[in-house]
C-alpha cells in the first residue's frame, strides 16, 4: 500500500481534480507564471492570487526510469516512472507512473496523455502513451 | 579566503554489515580513534554537531542525536547542533568550521552514525523516505505516493537523460563501480572485498534503469568522527590540520528531483561553483577526491560539477582512467560508499584525510596535499575544499 500525500489548501485542486478528468495546475494570476509543486504564494513575483487551472493534460517525456526492485510488500514490478514537460505549463513536470503500454518501450520525447487512479480522496495522475 | 577552521582528526569504527551492535558502541569507538588521530582529550572538545539528528522516519538512517552523544561520553561543550536541512550530509562539518571560525568553540566532534543494514529487513526497508506514515508531506509527498519510492528511482530518471544527452552508457558506470572496487580492495575498512568485473557488474539485476545493483551503495552499520578546530587550536594537535581552504554551499534550484530546468546537473553545481569563488586553487590543484557516489550516476556530475571535466565529458574522463587507480583525479580511494559502505559523505572525507596525511598505505596517492570533497545528490549539496600545508 502507497503511502498517501496530506492535502493541503495548496495542493487539493492538483491531487482531486482527477475526480472530474482534470489535471490542475497552479499559476500565478498576476504574472501567469506556472508552479509546480503548488504554493500558496508565487516564487516569482510573491503574489497571492493563486489560481488552478486545468491544464490540457498532455506533455512529453522529460525522464524516465523502470523500477524492478519491490519497495514495499504488494508493489507489482517492473513498472515505468516518466518525468514529464507539460504542455500549457512552462516549465512544470509531472512525474507518475506510466500505464497502458510496455514499460520498457517509453522513450525521452514521447507524447503522454494523463489519466487517474483513485486511492481513497486521492486521485493520482498516471501516464498512459498518446499514440 | 581561507578559513579560520581545518580538520584535526579522523576517526571510523568497525563498520560492518548486520554488525548487531549498538549504534552508541560504533559511535564511541569512532570516537576514540578520532581523538587519538588528533592527540586531543575529551575534555578537549567543547562542541558537537551532527547531520541529521535523530531521526525515525527511515530504519536505522540516524539513530544517535547529539544529546544521547553527550551523554553517553560525558561532554560538556559551548556549541551544539543537529542539522536535518543544511547543504547535505556536509551540513555538520560546515556549522563546525563556522562555530569554530566564530569562536564558539574551539574543537567540535561532528559525527554520523547509522545502523540502516541491522535495521533493514523484508519488511522494514530502509531509505524509503516516510515509511510507515498514513500521510506525506514536503517534497517527497510529490514522489514517494506516485510510486517513486527510492532515491534510486530519482537518481534513474537522471542517469537516463543523461545517458541520452551525452552518449554515457552502462559500461561507464561499471568502470566507477569496478574501479572503486579495486580501491577497497587496498582498503581493509571496506565493507566489499571480493573482485567485481564489468561482468559482473554487467549480469547484476537491475534496481532501476539504468541503475544495477552495483550503482547502488551499500547500507551498513557504523559511525564515523570528524574534528574540526580552530585554526590556532589545530596547531596543538597530533598531525599538521588540514585546512578548510573553502567551502560551497549554494543551491539554485527547488527542492525537488524532478523540477530543475536541466537535470543533467544538479545542486553540486551551484556549491561548487560558489566554493571556487573563495580560493586560488583551481581543479588543477586537487591531488585526491571524495566524491558523493549514494549511486554511481553522482559520480560524473560531481566530477563535471566541480570542473574537472567540462558538462556532458565525464564519460572520456572516466574510460581515459582518470578516476581509478593510477590515475591523475583519483575518486573514493577507499572504495566510496559503493564498496566501502554507506557513510553518508562522512566515509569519503575521512578517505581524504587519510590521503592528506599520508597514511592511506597500499592506496596512498603519493604526494597529495589538496583534496576536494562534494556531499550530496539531487537537490542537495556541500562541496569542501582541504589543504595541508
Amino acid at each position: 500500500m502507497r503511502p498517501l500525500p496530506e492535502l493541503t489548501p495548496e495542493n487539493t485542486a492538483f491531487w482531486t481534480g482527477g475526480a472530474v478528468g482534470k489535471l490542475m495546475i497552479a499559476f500565478c494570476a498576476d504574472c501567469r507564471h506556472a508552479i509546480h509543486p503548488p504554493q500558496l504564494i508565487c516564487p516569482k513575483c510573491w503574489s497571492e492570487a493563486i489560481e488552478s487551472k486545468a491544464v490540457s493534460g498532455t506533455g512529453a517525456v522529460y525522464s524516465y526510469t523502470v523500477n524492478h526492485q519491490q519497495w514495499a510488500p504488494g508493489m507489482q514490478v517492473p513498472f515505468a516512472l516518466a518525468v514529464v514537460d507539460l504542455d500549457g505549463a512552462p516549465g512544470v513536470r509531472v512525474t507518475a507512473e506510466v500505464v497502458g503500454m510496455n514499460p520498457d518501450d517509453v522513450t525521452i520525447g514521447q507524447t503522454m496523455r494523463v489519466t487517474f487512479v483513485n486511492i481513497e480522496d486521492i486521485w493520482f495522475p498516471q501516464w498512459e502513451p498518446a499514440q | 579566503m581561507t578559513m579560520n577552521a581545518a580538520i584535526t582528526g579522523v576517526g571510523m569504527s568497525d563498520i560492518g554489515r548486520k554488525t548487531g551492535r549498538p549504534a552508541m558502541a560504533h559511535l564511541a569507538e569512532a570516537a576514540k580513534r578520532a581523538l587519538e588521530c588528533a592527540g586531543l582529550t575529551k575534555e578537549d572538545i567543547d562542541g558537537i554537531s551532527t547531520y541529521p539528528g535523530k531521526a525515525d522516519n527511515s530504519p536505522g538512517m540516524s539513530p544517535l542525536g547529539t544529546g544521547e552523544v553527550r551523554n553517553a561520553l560525558g561532554l560538556k561543550t559551548r556549541w551544539h547542533s543537529a542539522v536535518p536541512d543544511g547543504p547535505s550530509q556536509m551540513a555538520p562539518l560546515m556549522v563546525a568550521a563556522m562555530a569554530v571560525a566564530t569562536g564558539q568553540a574551539r574543537h567540535v566532534l561532528c559525527f554520523r552514525a547509522l545502523t540502516e543494514s541491522s535495521s533493514q529487513t523484508a519488511t522494514q526497508r530502509a531509505s524509503i523516505p516516510g515509511a510507515g506514515r498514513a500521510r506525506l508531506g514536503g517534497w517527497y509527498s510529490y514522489l514517494v505516493p506516485a510510486n517513486a519510492m527510492s532515491a534510486s528511482n530519482w537518481a534513474g530518471w537522471m542517469a537516463t537523460r543523461y545517458f541520452h544527452e551525452f552518449g554515457m552508457t552502462r559500461e561507464h558506470l561499471g568502470m566507477i563501480a569496478t574501479g572503486q572496487r579495486v580501491f577497497a580492495q587496498h582498503n581493509p575498512a571496506a565493507v566489499m572485498q571480493s573482485p567485481l568485473t564489468m561482468e559482473d557488474y554487467l549480469g547484476a539485476r537491475m534496481i532501476s534503469s539504468p541503475l544495477g545493483l552495483f550503482d547502488c551503495d551499500v547500507p551498513i552499520d557504523g559511525a564515523c568522527v570528524i574534528i574540526v578546530s580552530a585554526a590556532d587550536a589545530a596547531k596543538d594537535c597530533a598531525r599538521a590540520p588540514l585546512t578548510i581552504e573553502a567551502m560551497g554551499a549554494a543551491l539554485g534550484s527547488q527542492e525537488t528531483w524532478d523540477q530543475r530546468p536541466d537535470l543533467t546537473t544538479m545542486g553540486a553545481h551551484d556549491s561548487a561553483a560558489d566554493m571556487w569563488k573563495r580560493t586560488d586553487l583551481k581543479p588543477a590543484d586537487v591531488d585526491v577526491l571524495g566524491l558523493y557516489d549514494g549511486f554511481s550516476i553522482f559520480v560524473p556530475y560531481w566530477l563535471e560539477a566541480m570542473g574537472f571535466c567540462g558538462h556532458g565529458e565525464a564519460k572520456d574522463f572516466i574510460a581515459e582512467g582518470n578516476i581509478g587507480p593510477g590515475g591523475r583525479f583519483p575518486v573514493n580511494t577507499g572504495g566510496g560508499q559503493l564498496s566501502g559502505g554507506r557513510l553518508h559523505g562522512f566515509g569519503l572525507l575521512h578517505e581524504v584525510c587519510t590521503q592528506l596525511w599520508g597514511q592511506a598505505d597500499a592506496r596512498q596517492v603519493v604526494g597529495a596535499s589538496v583534496g576536494a570533497c562534494g556531499m550530496g545528490g539531487g537537490f542537495i549539496a556541500g562541496s569542501m575544499l582541504l589543504r595541508r600545508d
